[in-house]
């Protein structure tokens, strides 16, 4: 394969930023919205002409004994700390670069299309195609990226362009400190990946993926055994990296900052905090996986962290009114489903399945989650305001939306033949294989996910009509906005027919999914089913048990509504500890005690000078005393020393 | 004499001098023709020197310095006007020119008494310049004084609030660093050349003759790093950054934490350093405490400043000890991190203090808590706010990002636990960062508009916009192709290395 379309894919996003950025003033919205759109269009052929020839072309410099092969295509030199430590820009291509590339340019695309309906009457229409640019060209850099520092550059430019889409509506404080929060915590969540990139490239001097993952046995070997507070050096370098993912992919105790972000348009948070940079983490670990394989303490780690996640996020979904938050904790929930799936993977269970299971649940989970953003954000467009109450009944008013929503929300709760059923499948049949706790555990996330997904789905689309419709009818919405929910819908059913391990698997070696029916799925089936029943019971149609239920447990309904009070712990910590301790410590301090000391310098200088001043006063009897004075005491000395 | 390319960055801005002499006193056209004129001049003859200078390396000249030129100046004391640049020195001057070029555009309609304010601004260049092609540590001090005092009336007569009191105190503080620094320059030069050979004030000479004494190097290592770790605001010596920035007008802030705090940097290792290797190796260790502590604590106390102009002197501190924490890890990495982080610091901060300086110009405030939504107000300077902003927070793409990880890395080769724990402090520098610049863009520049009054005030005029755009298009010249710039100063760190290897 050739460069051109590799470097058109990174470079044209990057060029329409640039376009849009600095052109946009100048441009009529019309020609903006086109433009992008256009660009987008041509992004999503390339990739799609890229991938496919990587899956289907059967080259040898793609297969080769049945073995997909790791290409970099380029890699050129950026920055050179060292001799051997060398930053290269370059584009690999393996199966999981090229199957996010897909997932990459859909959900841009649809999003782009989708965007042009929903945000056509807000102000800065042009900026905000820029930034969708710049978030693209960001995010392809960084699932392309040939070694870990490159991912890094990327990963703080996804940053960025999250901070700047999540502050859009920049008027609003509101979305201000949302966007300001996003940022703060995944930059802290940064930092530990960066001391864990230093201390890997200290060791192995390169930042290479492949020479890092093609010989982790050599990487363990030139720590030379080195160990920190009982755990190697790899150990600790390799959590230190998945803080990173961490904080991107909203784990706990770093997820504060999604359900936040929903203060981002809708089509942006379908976008970046759904289907795309919140799995970034996923695929960060994805990609170093072999390492991860190399410190199973590691993989330990992620499977805890994700499986508290899950259950957290599921839990605090069940008490959100907001429909927007509903699906960010949702979100969070299901990255975490991922992140055990990536944990549990081992190569002796099932020949790692749980890594090609977690990649496919990614897939599957990008097109129904962007799908049931995409859906909400046509509700809120409809009647103005994100919380289920202001809705209900609206199946009869947006047969589409509904439709499309219904299917995204049978997809999420792993219902046969919708696509996350079988993933979920997968993921959950890996759980079991490591060990049965986490199979089970999971498996009762999952019936909580359907709960939550199908209360609100009833309370959206059931239960009853809002009476505010009299007066403003809501309806479907312009083609721009349903047509990527038809496609998004449409793939939603069939994904899960897609033979994913003919192509993704973390040894790269094709994998036969086949559907344990007794042992996993059929439990897991009858547990969503009773979810969705119970769903049913509770919010089909109005009635008091919903309250009633809320009125049993206030305290346990409180807590999960407020988020089990994660923000006000944070709260607590930055602004009384940090902020008004620390800082304001400090700053107290420079102020009084080093400046009061260098202040205190200059008054005593003046001090004594106004003192010695006084013996010039130019009264000649003073002077004629301090003569005397003198020559008394150097006639004393000379007599002293002569004696 | 005059053949010698150097030599004209010193009498270009004096030539300049001579031609705003010439100029009525209020004559705003002739005044701006001439300083329009000079800046053009002075930044057309960097580029050309940065250009010639690559092409010489790349013919493979390997002298340690090129443009070499010295005369005699004071035959008594052996002083010369010795002229030569590195890689470095070629980088510095460059910087100097842009933020000179940047800074007449900023300063375009100073008001009161505009010839003079822009006589001792093109004396300040001189100076300026002058230290940065000198290799002569005599004319080198005293270009180093030269640039000092101007200070002193600039902020004193152009200045806002507490004026008098700040101007006396920069100049006091930095005085007593000099006293420092001459004292040590003094210990170089009496003790720098073996027996028999008459002491000399060259730097390149001494560094061959390798002969100071261990037990002297120790003191006057101490005394140079001090003197020029004033200028550098290192802990705790940097209390006149803070007042002095808030008070002095906006060309000579962007010149002072733009050029002027990175003599403190180059002088430190320029003589410091490499005058004194043994002593730098043996006692780098409590100037790495020093300036790991300026990192932090500037960062943290610039999240609680409400004054833009106090938040950027001490984000300017958190900066500044970071060029010289990494000058201090004593290795080619991290020392050019240091000159990345040098080059990128000098624009970032001009970029931020011309940004105010319009800001205030307009608002007449530069209290945070009473502005806010300016992107709706002044939407070219929000925007480049953000961008310095997000120079300054390390993005990817910008300047900053560049030479902190090199840095990071760089510092990072160092193994024992102490480096260890001093680097991984001041890796959080940049989330601290992130907290205080989103703090003061979020109120500053997005969100509510919060005073009426400024619903009416303008966006950017041309001379502003051709200020502010030249210095990020440098910023992201460097944050894209870091790579040559790089290349360009870790080979003119050679000498230095080996001096220091050559001792250990």
């Amino acid at each position: 394969m050739g460069i051109t379309l590799p470097i058109l894919i990174l470079a044209l996003p990057f060029a329409m930023f640039l376009i849009l950025g600095l052109g946009g003033v100048k441009m009529s919205r019309k020609l903006a919205g086109v433009l992008g759109i256009l660009a987008n269009g041509c992004l999503l052929v390339m990739s799609y002409i890229v991938a496919f020839t990587y899956f289907f072309s059967g080259d040898s410099e793609f297969i080769l004994d049945g073995v997909r092969q790791q290409v970099q295509l380029y890699d050129v030199t950026w920055l050179a700390f060292t001799e051997r430590l060398v930053v290269n820009i370059g584009f690999i291509l393996d199966p999981i670069s090229a199957m996010m590339l897909i997932v990459i340019t859909t959900i841009s695309f649809m999003v782009h299309l989708y965007s042009w309906g929903y945000m056509e009457h807000e102000p800065g229409f042009q900026r905000y195609y820029a930034f969708l640019a710049l978030f693209t060209f960001s995010m392809l850099g960084l699932v392309v990226a040939t070694n870990i520092f490159q991912m890094y550059i990327f990963w703080e430019l996804v940053g960025v362009s999250s901070y700047l889409l999540i502050g859009f509506f920049y008027k609003l404080p509101s979305a201000v400190s949302a966007s300001k929060k996003a940022f703060i915590v995944t930059r802290f969540a940064d930092l530990g990946m960066l001391i864990g990139i230093l201390v890997l490239s200290y060791y192995t001097p390169t930042f290479n993926f492949l020479e890092l993952t093609h010989n982790p046995g050599a990487v363990m070997a030139s720590t030379g055994g080195a160990t920190f507070m009982g755990a190697s050096v790899l150990t600790w370098a390799m959590v230190l990296i998945f803080t990173g993912g961490m904080g991107k992919s909203a784990m706990m105790p770093l997820h504060i900052w999604l359900p936040d972000a929903m203060e981002g348009p809708t089509p942006v948070s379908a976008l970046i905090h759904a289907a795309t940079m919140v799995v970034a983490g996923v695929y960060l670990v994805a990609r170093m996986f072999p390492l991860y394989l190399e410190v199973e303490a590691s993989l330990l780690f992620i499977t805890c962290v994700g499986a508290i996640t899950a259950f957290y996020a599921a839990v605090v979904a069940c008490c959100q009114i907001d429909i927007k938050r509903i699906l960010a904790f949702s979100t969070i929930s299901q990255i975490a489903f991922m992140m055990v799936s990536l944990g549990v993977a081992r190569p002796e269970l099932h020949d790692g399945m749980g890594y090609m299971a977690s990649m496919f649940h990614l897939f599957t989970h990008a097109m129904f989650k962007a799908l049931l953003f995409l859906g909400a954000g046509a509700l809120i467009h409809a009647v103005h305001s994100n919380n289920y109450t202001s809705m209900g009944g609206l199946r009869k008013y947006m047969p589409i939306t509904h439709w499309t929503f219904l299917i995204g929300c049978l997809a999420i709760a792993g219902i046969w033949p919708f696509s996350g059923f079988f993933s979920k499948d997968e993921m959950l049949a890996a759980m079991y294989a490591n060990n049965a706790l986490w199979g089970v555990w999971m498996t009762m996330v999952a019936g909580l996910t359907a709960f939550y997904m199908f209360r609100m789905y009833f309370l959206v689309f059931w239960w009853e009509e809002n009476p505010h419709y009299k007066e403003h009818k809501p309806h479907d919405a312009p083609w721009q906005m349903s047509v990527p929910l038809i496609i998004l819908a449409a793939v939603s059913c069939v994904a899960g027919f897609i033979p994913f391990g003919e192509f993704v698997t973390w040894n790269r070696l094709p994998y036969h999914i086949h559907i344990d029916w007794v042992g996993v799925a059929i439990p897991s089936l009858v547990i969503a089913a009773c979810a969705i029943a119970l769903a049913a019971w509770l919010y089909m149609k109005k009635n008091t048990k919903p309250a009633a239920m809320k009125n049993a447990f206030p305290v346990l309904w409180q807590a999960a509504n407020r988020r089990f009070y994660w923000d006000e712990i944070y709260m607590f910590v930055t602004h009384k500890i940090i902020f008004n301790g620390i800082c304001r410590g400090i700053a107290w301090f420079d102020r009084h005690v080093i400046d009061g000391t260098m202040d205190g310098l200059a008054s005593m200088t003046q001090f004594f000078s106004l003192k010695i001043r006084g013996m010039q006063s130019g009264s000649v009897q003073t002077y004629v005393i301090w003569y005397f004075i003198g020559a008394v005491l150097l006639a004393a000395i000379t007599w002293i020393c002569l004696l | 004499m005059f053949g010698n390319l150097l030599i004209w960055f010193v009498i270009v801005p004096v030539l300049m001098m001579a031609g705003l002499a010439c100029c009525g006193n209020s004559n705003m056209k002739a005044i701006r023709t001439v300083m329009v004129t000079g800046s053009i001049v002075l930044l057309a003859m960097a580029i050309w020197l940065v250009v010639s200078f690559l092409s010489l390396r790349g013919a493979g000249d390997t002298s340690e310095m090129l443009y070499m030129g010295s005369w005699m100046w004071y035959a008594p004391l052996n002083i010369h006007l010795a002229v030569g640049v590195d890689g470095i020195s070629v980088l510095m001057l460059l910087l100097s020119a842009i933020i000179v070029f940047a800074g007449t555009f900023a300063s375009w309609k100073i008001n009161p008494l505009p010839k003079n304010f822009f006589l001792w601004f093109c004396l300040l260049s001189t100076g300026v310049f002058g230290f940065f092609i000198s290799i002569d540590m005599f004319t080198m001090f005293m270009f180093y004084e030269v640039a000092l005092i101007p200070m002193y009336l600039l902020i004193g007569v152009w200045g806002t609030g507490r004026k008098e009191y700040s101007a006396m105190k920069l100049t006091l503080m930095l005085m007593g660093g000099s006293a420092f620094l001459m004292l040590g320059l003094l210990g170089i030069f009496w003790h720098g050349t073996p027996e028999g050979v008459a002491p000399t004030w060259n730097i390149l000479e001494i560094s061959h003759y390798a002969s100071i004494d261990p037990s002297w190097q120790r003191l006057l290592f101490c005394f140079t790093f001090v003197g020029f770790g004033v200028l550098g605001a290192m802990f705790p010596f940097h209390t006149w950054s803070p007042d002095g920035h808030a008070c002095a007008p906006t060309a000579v802030s962007m010149l002072h934490a733009g050029v002027l705090m990175k003599l403190g940097g180059y002088g430190c290792f320029r003589i410091a350093i490499f005058l004194c290797p043994q002593a730098a190796n043996e006692l780098a260790w409590i100037f790495i405490i020093l300036t790991g502590v300026s990192i932090v604590y500037g960062a943290f106390s610039a999240c609680v400043q409400t004054d833009l102009k106090y938040i950027n002197a001490y984000s300017s501190v958190s900066h500044c000890g970071m060029v010289l924490f990494a000058i201090l890890m004593l290795n080619t990495t991290a020392m050019t991190g240091a000159i990345l982080q040098m080059l990128s610091h000098g624009l970032m901060t001009a970029l931020f203090f011309a940004l105010i300086g319009m800001i205030y110009g307009r608002t007449h405030t530069r209290d945070i808590r009473q502005m806010g939504g300016m992107m709706k107000i002044m939407p070219y300077l929000g925007v480049c706010y953000m961008i310095a902003g997000f120079a300054s927070l390390g993005l990817p793409g910008l300047s900053g990002f560049v030479a902190e990880m090199t840095i990071f890395f760089g510092a990072f080769q160092d193994a024992d636990l102490f480096h260890r724990i001093f680097v991984i402090a001041a890796t959080t520098s940049i989330v601290i960062t992130a907290v205080y610049i989103l703090r003061v863009v979020g109120k500053l520049i997005l969100g509510p508009v919060q005073d009426e009054h400024h619903l009416t005030l303008t966006d950017a005029s041309w001379w502003e916009r051709l200020s502010t755009a030249t210095l990020i298009v440098c910023l992201a010249g460097i944050g894209f192709f870091p790579n040559w710039i790089s290349e360009t100063i870790s080979s003119s760190f050679a000498p230095i290395i080996a001096a220091l290897n050559g001792v250990i």
